[in-house]
């Protein structure tokens, strides 16, 4: 059973890690880190929390693959089969 | 390859073992010799071994048990059968008084290396006075050793180790046992007389029995598995003294326990092994202990009523159902 | 030599009359001889001996009233027998037993009253205390309704998902935190005399540790780089406890432990440094989750008191995004605070070669009351040794 692998559900993983952040106004280009501030922890979280919601893994070597929420969204596409 | 024998084989088999092995051991009883024994456990073994070694005796159970702790005392190895345990009360004084004390009360200048068989239990339609499950009353006091075995291969080798303890050893046989058959795994060769063993693993909840309870509670395990419930059932062999610890890791394991004896509840021999469990166990449990036993009556003739009155696989799966599924 | 006494010719005699000797000195009695008669209520009893030899002495004479035990005569060995002299066994009677008085039953007694109590087994108890859950509270599916060990398991299960931050939590006030961390940091400037030390350290053995420690683990188990810096902060500190503890009362005060407060920045502005109790014990698991904790309850607001008052030490890490090396400023009363930059790539020596290499910049700035510039260095080369090992973190 998995979510629609869709930016909004993205955007609502990460709403759980910066709460505060203008998700509204948030392009699907943007790197992540550098729109929402998010540190390496933040990060983990954030990775954590997609995969506890998608049950997809995400080896650490694919970070570098997941800047943008429309790299995320294509990422998780290919790895949902 | 191993052999397919009856019980009552395994145990003429063992009495043979002892003839041959020792000739300070003979067999004392009523109707062993011509009769080939009430339950046709000696049969043959009056004409392979002669009257001196398998003696029958006058019909007086107080007579001839003390003539073989007699014997014991100045050397001989006795192996005394009585009848049935409700004849047994006959021979009590005998064995509590003197069998079970004249270690103590000669300060050990005396052993009383004594072995008595007593076939015990009901089943079969005999009645109120001959169906008796006293062997919780033995294992009571100090000074004996009780045994119960139920596999072939304790029938096979606990006399061997009876024999070898210089202190007097009691073993029960349940009368249903006797046609029961069975693999004797020839890779054993004796067996010991001091612990419980686990015939059946299991996670749910510990099963205590022994003789025919056993037997019984195997089958109720069947029935329980088919249903989901995995039952542990430990095989006590040992009545006198108790092999707590084997129970206690059991219990301590599965949390719940029920506890099967054919003697009547009230002051059995159930009650002494559920204490011990709650002394030990308490916190543990995750639910109250319970027994499967006798109903409280007299031991009825009429084969159903006596079905009835004693404890049933059907009875031993339902008190493991209410501990494991409650209404 | 043997005593012959004066017996006890009944349970109550305690005294009795000499009246008669039948025996004089130097004549031989044997076991079971009468030597004596003795008036008695009952009348003139003749007393037997049960010592055997020769009369000695006669001790008591005729018409003396004596009370029982009293010595009446001496019998000595036949002459050339001489047995051993008989030990004594000092007689160890027990105390005596107090008799069973008929003892009082008191009459009618009071009824018992009822007693409802919710229903839990033995073990659902023990598990419950263990999983800090009350289990009165839970509904039992046991026998007569007992809460069991299972009921108790779900119950934890069901309580652990976790939950946004309560509403009851009073909301961060951003303002409040500022005026908080001016007044220490005022504080810190004023009355500490900081100095300065810096060492770059390369972390090429630490991040290929991390990657292929990272790629065996489950997503939700994986480390980040800041925790081998925590840790081989914390063992550092061990080497150099003089830069653990606080300086009070014009006294350096070493550290019970090593308690790191964790620089962690707050999103929307502000910063605590809740302690990460006993750095140096933990594993490199635990002190993941232990952050991952941390992070957690600072956003929300809800560190405990234990975590805000007992770092011994600071240690800032700027992570991915921040400047190379960070100059802090110490909490007070600490006596440390030691500082992580940006990992950056940079030409590095091996060798005689020049290779790209990763390499953070590792700060400390010390109370110069409490420690001195050599002491600094001691901690800085401890942590750079560390950092090439991070298997042994």
């Amino acid at each position: 059973m998995s979510d629609a692998i869709d930016k909004s559900m993205i955007c609502e993983v990460l709403g759980s890690i910066a709460p505060e952040a203008d998700f509204a106004a948030l392009s699907g280009s943007e790197d992540l880190r550098d729109a929402l501030d998010l540190d390496s922890m933040d990060f983990l979280n954030f990775i954590i929390a997609l995969h506890e919601r998608t049950r997809i893994e995400i080896p650490e070597a694919d970070y570098s693959k997941l800047r943008t929420l429309n790299d995320i969204a294509a990422y998780l596409a290919r790895r949902q089969c | 390859m191993t052999a397919r024998i009856t019980y009552r084989e395994a145990c003429r088999q063992a009495l043979r073992e002892a003839l041959l092995s020792d000739p300070k051991t003979f067999l004392m009883g009523e109707d062993i010799g011509r009769y080939g024994g009430c339950y046709a456990v000696t049969k043959g073994l009056l004409d392979e071994f002669g009257e001196e070694r398998v003696r029958d005796t006058p019909l007086s159970e107080s007579a001839y048990v003390g003539a073989g702790i007699g014997a014991a005392m100045v050397g001989m190895r006795p192996i005394v059968e009585i009848m049935t345990i409700n004849f047994s009360l006959l021979a009590l004084d005998q064995i509590v008084n003197n069998a079970a004390t004249i270690p103590h009360m000669s300060g050990g200048q005396f052993a009383v290396p004594l072995v008595i068989r007593i076939a015990t239990g009901g089943g079969r339609r005999v009645a109120a006075q001959h169906s008796h499950s006293l062997e919780g009353w033995y294992a009571h006091i100090p000074g004996l050793r009780i045994l119960a075995p139920a596999a072939i291969e304790d029938a096979r080798y606990m006399l061997a180790a009876a024999l070898k303890d210089p202190n007097p050893v009691l073993i029960f046989e349940h009368v249903m046992l006797y046609n029961n058959e069975g693999e004797l795994d020839p890779a054993i060769a004796e067996v010991d007389i001091a612990h419980a063993k686990v015939r059946r693993v299991g996670t749910g909840v510990s099963v205590i029995a022994y003789g025919n309870g056993l037997i019984k509670a195997l089958s109720a395990a069947e029935t329980l598995a088919a249903e989901g419930i995995s039952a542990e059932i430990i095989d006590l062999r040992v009545l006198r003294p108790l092999d707590t610890s084997t129970l206690l890791a059991s219990v301590t394991k599965t949390r719940r326990c029920v506890i099967v004896d054919e003697g009547w509840k009230s002051g059995s021999l159930a009650a002494e092994i559920g204490m011990r469990i709650a002394e030990n166990a308490f916190f543990d449990l995750d639910a109250p202990l319970r027994r499967v036993c006798g109903r409280e009556v007299p031991i009825p003739y009429a084969a159903h009523l006596e079905d009835a009155a004693l404890p049933q696989p059907a009875d031993i799966a339902a008190a493991v159902r209410g501990l494991v599924r409650p209404a | 030599m043997t005593d012959f006494l004066m017996p006890a010719l009944g349970a109550d005699m305690e005294a009795g009359m000499l009246v008669e000797w039948l025996v004089k000195p130097g004549d031989r009695i044997k076991r079971g001889d009468i030597v004596a008669v003795v008036e008695t209520q009952k009348g003139a009893i003749e007393v037997e001996t049960f010592a055997e030899g020769i009369v000695s002495e006669l001790v008591v004479p005729i018409g003396t009233k004596v009370p029982v035990g009293s010595l009446l005569a001496r019998i000595g060995e036949a002459a050339g027998e001489e047995p051993p002299a008989p030990h004594p066994i000092a007689a160890v009677l027990p105390p005596p037993i107090a008799p069973i008085t008929s003892p009082v039953l008191p009459t009618g007694a009071a009824p018992i009253a009822a007693v409802h109590r919710a229903k839990v087994s033995p073990a659902a108890r023990g598990r419950a205390t263990e999983l800090g859950i009350d289990a009165t509270t839970l509904s039992g599916t046991g026998v007569e309704g007992a809460v069991t060990v299972a009921d108790v398991e779900t119950a934890a299960r069901t309580i652990a998902v976790p939950a946004a931050a309560p509403a009851r939590r009073k909301a961060l006030d951003a303002a409040e935190m500022r005026k908080a961390i001016a007044a220490a940091m005022g504080r810190s400037k004023r009355e500490i005399p900081h100095y300065y030390l810096t060492h770059t350290v390369e972390l090429g053995a630490s991040l290929s540790w991390l990657e292929a420690a990272n790629a065996a683990q489950p997503v939700p188990k994986r480390l980040i780089l800041a925790v081998l810096l925590l840790k081989a902060a914390a063992l550092a500190l061990r080497d150099v406890p003089q830069l653990n503890g606080t300086f009070v009362n014009g006294a350096f005060c070493p550290g019970e432990g090593i308690h790191i407060g964790w620089a962690i920045s707050l999103r929307g502005g502000g910063l605590v440094a809740p302690a990460v109790l006993e750095t140096d014990k933990r594993s490199l698991s635990e002190l993941m989750s232990e952050m991952r904790g941390l992070v957690q309850r600072a956003r929300a607001g809800g560190l405990r008191s234990s975590e805000l008052a007992s770092p011994t030490v600071t240690v800032t890490s700027l992570g991915e995004r921040g400047a190379e090396a960070v100059m802090g400023i110490i909490y007070p009363p600490q006596v440390a605070l030691i500082g992580f930059g940006m990992v950056v790539t940079r030409p590095w020596v091996v060798g005689s070669r020049i290779e790209p290499r990763p390499v953070v910049t590792v700060s400390l700035a010390a109370d110069h009351r409490a420690s001195d510039g050599h002491t600094g260095a001691l901690l800085l080369n401890a942590i750079e040794q560390l950092l090439q090992n991070p298997e042994k973190l």
